[in-house]
This record gives C-alpha cells, structure tokens and sequence, in this order.
C-alpha cells in the first residue's frame, strides 16, 4: 500500500510571476525616456557620462559576481539601475574617469561589501555620489547650461580629462560661446549663494534653455506613476518624501516669506523628485511596513528641506535619502503591524478566552455526550 | 642556521608579520588612521612608537622581578611616558614642521596599547634580549602597516610620494583620501586584501557557502 504523499513547504505559498529581475527590468525601462531626455538636454557629454558610469558599475558586478563574494546575478538588471541613476545624479560634464570611479566605488563600496542585491544598507548609487562628492567636491559642482548649441557634436572639455588629472575649466569654453552671462551653477546654488529663484514652472519642465538642471521632475514623476501603477515600486514613499518636504517648506514660506522660497521651488529643484521617486524606494534600503514607509518618506523630506536651509550645502536630498536608510531598520522596528487578532492597543482582549473543554476534544470517546452549544462570554447580554 | 638564532628571528617576525599589529590584531588604530596622511608622518610616526616600544619593553623586563604586581601598570606607565616625554622633544628639535603635522599623536604614543599590550603580555614575563626583539618586530610591523596606509593616501589625497610629485601638475588630489574616512575606507581595503590572501593561503574558498533559506 502506498503511503499518501505530503509535500511539506515553507512559505510564502502564493506566487507571483513577479520577479527581482521583472521588477528591476521595468525600472530600467521606465528610466530610459528620462535618460534621453538627459541626453537631449546636454548631447553627447550626457551620453558618455551614462554609457561609462553604467559600464563601470556593470563590469565591477561582474568581477564580484564571479569571483563569488557577492549574491545576485549580472543579467538581474541591479547594477545597471544603480549606474543610471548615478550619472543621472552626476553634473553633465563630469570628468569619464571620475564617474568610472564613481561607479566602481558604488558597486563594490555600496553593494558588494555588504553581500551583493538585497544585503546593501546604503543605495549603491547615493554611495557612489557620496564618495565622488567628497573626492572631488570642484567637479560636482560644476555645471554646464543646457541646450547648448552643438552639444550634440562637440564634448564639454571637462569630460575628457585625463585620468587622475585636474578636468579642463569650462568658464572659457564657455565664453567662446557667447554665452558667459550663463553662469554654470544650479538654481539651488543660484538661490542659496546669490539670492535668485527659478520659476517653479520653468523648473518643472526643464525645456527652458540654458538652465542649469538635471531631467524634467515631470516626466521623472510619469515614469514614477507608470512604476507604481504596475506596482513595482510602493506609491507610499515618494508621495511621503514630497509631502513632508512640501509642507515643511511651506510652513517655513508663511513663517517668512522674504527668507524662505516658495515651496514649489524646493519642490522641483534640484534632485528632490529623482530621488523621492527612484533612490528613496529602492527595496532593499526602506522599510516594508506601510506605517514605516510614511515615516521614513516624511523623515528623508523633512531632512532634505533642513540641509538646503541650514547647511553649508545647496542641496541635501543625497544625505537625507542616506540618514534615511540607515534609519530604516530602526524604523521597521517599531512600525511592526498589529498582528491579527490583537487589539489596537496590542493587548489580548480580556474576555475574548475560549474555554477548554474536554468534550471538546475527546468528542470520539463512546461515553462522550456532545456538549451543550456554547457561547462566547462577550456576548451581549439581554 | 642553530636553533637559537632560528627563535629570535622567529620572535622578530612574529610582529612583523604573523602578529602584525596594524592588520591582524588591529591595535593601534588611533595613530593609524590618524596621521598616515602623509608616508613622511607614516615613517616618522612608526619609527618614534618602535623606539618607544623597544626601550620601555627592555626597561620593563629588567625590572619584572622589582615591581610588584599591585602597581605594575603604573609602573609600566611612568617607563613608556619617560621614553615619550625624550622622543616627544627629539623631534620637537629635529623637524617642528614634522611635530606639527603629528601634533597630539607623540605624546598619545603613551596610551598606545601596542606598547602597554607588548609590556604586560611579554616584557614581564621574558628577559631583555628576547623581550626587545619581540618589541622591535612589533614595531617595525607597525611602521610597516602606517606605510601601506600613508604611501596611499598620499598618492591619492596629492599625487606625491615623499613629497615627490608622481603625476605633474595636473593631477587632481582625491580630497577624500587626506579626511578621516579615507582612512577608514583605505584601511578597510588593506584588511581585506590580507583577509582574502590569508584566506587563499590557508586554502580556503573566498566565501562560506551561504544556505539561502
């Protein structure tokens, strides 16, 4: 006679077709319309920016990938995120060796170390970003106008610097351009530095020439919507980060108006919407508790705001996003859901008991009688 | 080569290299993440913590049947802090522009645990001629670990090597390399490298095999 076969499995019992690879494949997808949109903005030194960062960060994937100190596979699609969203967070005409550089220190400093895909507590790319911002302070503040004319034939000279050497100044080329009453600076450095704001507008749409700005913070959020309409990314966070980020500015704005900007400025400018939308969510460094990714969303905005205001930095959404994550064990900890059957306050109810009766449990037994229906104490009473 | 000659440079390289004090037992941190910006300071600082060590551990091994073992540490205190106090002014009159980039670091020589951890664990036990040697190999290995740190920093942090410029002009210092967490980062990546050598040595794969559950 055979024996009746029991397949005994752990969780999780319900699967999806999704997987890390599909998730992170549609996030590569989603990215790629801001990343011609980039090029677009500042032509060929754009392009090469992406393509190095982007190879550099795969092909120190593929030495810890192979060399087997590190989980996850090169064809999951991780690394090539983590490149993209680095140079997209890069000055346009940053110096090719400085972004391999920063690449490779993504990868094996952000991600490798700890283990590889899902073991990182920093996003690889702000760890990058980090890393280059205090190697190399100069170049990453140094911006390029946009829409220049002949971008898409000519490279800004500090692209192609040597590596290890100093990047060409590109205040003269600029000048040869005509263009010298464009100073290079951001709007945010403009506004903490020389007291100019930037149409909220303007900045939204990143179409008008000449400005100083990364991708469009509109067709940053389309692609962020399309994302958290297939749910690949938790809708929670950057709508938290916005938020609190929107409302701390605000209340600052009414508090005075002659010191604090608009809060749309803080809003679209700088690299707040890029990174509520693609560093903030990534899976492996924010909470998973819904109640713990309001708090960190609101904390990484509440953060961003401060460092802009009161920092010796323009801009603050990088070490907010990375004060953030390494929060966010702690605040998984404490946002843990009421597990079923508990009250809110996360007390036993005191007469919800349900007594032990051996009819109950011997019910089989010949000399068992079937016990009387029973009801619950905490029925309500005639 | 007889047996004896055999043990004392086995004494000698057990600091050097088996007992390094920079990358196996991780002591000292304080001087070395601190002054290695440069391999001048690298040296300077190694070579002042080796003659300290050297001579406080021969002087408290000549007196390990005087002192009594209430009040040892106090004892091996006063010995290091006189040696320090000597090399503290040596410098002072050699370079001032060396003992202002080392500042504060010559006198916390005193509070090295090297050489209090070399004092109790070996000095007091052992006579003077092996308890110097075993000194002397930890502090050489010392220095050695300082220099790996500083030749680094420095090439990155300002593109010199003992002050000789390595890349012309045009080289761009990595800032980074000459703050505080370049030393952290640079003396991570020195301890993984022996980590991982250690490891293939031994025959060792890189990694255990993790049991993904």
């Amino acid at each position: 006679m055979t024996q009746p076969l029991i397949e005994i499995r752990s969780a999780p019992h319900v699967q999806s077709a999704k997987t890390v690879e599909t998730i992170m494949r549609n996030v590569v997808y989603s990215l790629l319309p801001i990343c011609a949109f980039y090029v677009f903005q500042y032509g060929i030194s754009a392009l090469a920016s992406i393509a190095v960062v982007t190879g550099a960060c795969l092909l120190t994937e593929r030495f810890f990938v192979r060399t087997g100190t590190q989980a996850g596979r090169l064809s999951d699609y991780s690394a090539v995120i983590t490149g993209l969203l680095l140079a997209l967070t890069l000055p346009p005409g940053f110096p090719l060796w400085m972004g391999a550089v920063a690449g490779i220190v993504a990868i094996a400093l952000g991600k490798a170390l700890f283990g590889g895909i899902g073991f990182n507590v920093f996003n690889p790319a702000l760890v990058g970003r980090a890393f280059v911002q205090a190697a190399f302070p100069t170049a990453i503040a140094t911006y390029t106008p946009s829409f220049l004319p002949g971008r898409f034939t000519e490279f800004i000279p500090s692209t192609l610097a040597w590596p290890l050497m100093i990047p060409a100044d590109a205040t003269a080329w600029l000048k040869a351009k005509n263009l010298d009453a464009l100073a290079g600076a951001t709007p945010l450095a403009k506004w903490k530095f020389d007291g100019v704001i930037a149409n909220a507008d303007e900045l939204l749409t990143s179409l008008s020439g000449h400005m100083a700005v990364g991708p469009s913070p509109l067709l940053i959020l389309l692609c962020g919507a399309y994302l958290a309409s297939r749910r690949y990314m938790d809708w929670r966070i950057p709508l938290a980060v916005l938020g609190s980020a929107a409302l701390t500015a605000w209340l600052l704005f009414a508090f005075d108006p002659a010191r604090y900007p608009n809060p749309f400025f803080m809003l679209f400018s700088g690299g707040l919407i890029l990174g509520a939308v693609y560093m903030a969510t990534d899976m492996a460094t924010s909470p998973v508790t819904p109640k713990g990714m309001w708090v960190y969303g609101a904390l990484i905005g509440l953060l961003t705001v401060v460092i802009r205001y009161y920092s010796g930095l323009p801009e603050g959404v990088m070490y907010a996003i990375l004060i953030a994550n390494a929060a966010s064990p702690l605040i998984e900890k404490i946002t843990q859901p009421v597990p079923f059957g508990r009250g809110v306050l996360d007390r036993v109810k005191k007469r919800a008991t349900y007594p032990l009766n051996p009819g109950y449990i011997s019910r089989e037994e010949a000399s068992a009688v079937t016990p009387k229906k029973r009801f619950l104490p905490n029925k309500p009473k005639k | 080569m007889n047996t004896a000659q055999y043990k004392t440079w086995d004494e000698f390289m057990e600091g050097v290299w088996r007992q390094n004090p920079v990358f196996v037992m991780v002591l000292g941190m304080c001087p070395t993440l601190a002054v290695t910006v440069s391999a001048i300071n690298a040296i300077s600082m190694g070579v002042a913590t080796l003659f300290v060590l050297v001579c406080s551990c021969g002087l408290v091994s000549l007196m390990r049947k005087l002192t009594p073992k209430e009040v040892r540490i106090a004892v091996y205190i006063v010995i290091i802090a006189t040696f320090v106090t000597a090399v503290d002014y040596a410098i002072q009159a050699i370079s001032l522009a060396l003992y202002d980039a080392l500042g504060a670091f010559i006198q916390l020589i005193v509070v090295n645990c090297i050489i209090l951890g070399r004092a109790e664990a070996h000095a007091a036990k052992n006579p003077p001629i092996p308890a110097m040697v075993n000194a002397a190999g930890m502090g050489v290995g010392f220095t050695i670990g300082l220099l790996a740190l500083g030749v680094v920093r420095e090439i990155l942090g300002a593109g010199t090597l003992f002050g000789v410029s390595l890349f012309g002009a045009g080289f761009q210092p990595w800032v980074i390399m000459v703050l505080p967490p370049g030393g952290f980062f640079v003396l991570g990546a020195w301890l993984l490298l022996f980590a991982w050598w250690a490891r293939r040595r031994a025959g060792l794969p890189a990694k255990e095999a993790t049991q993904h559950v």
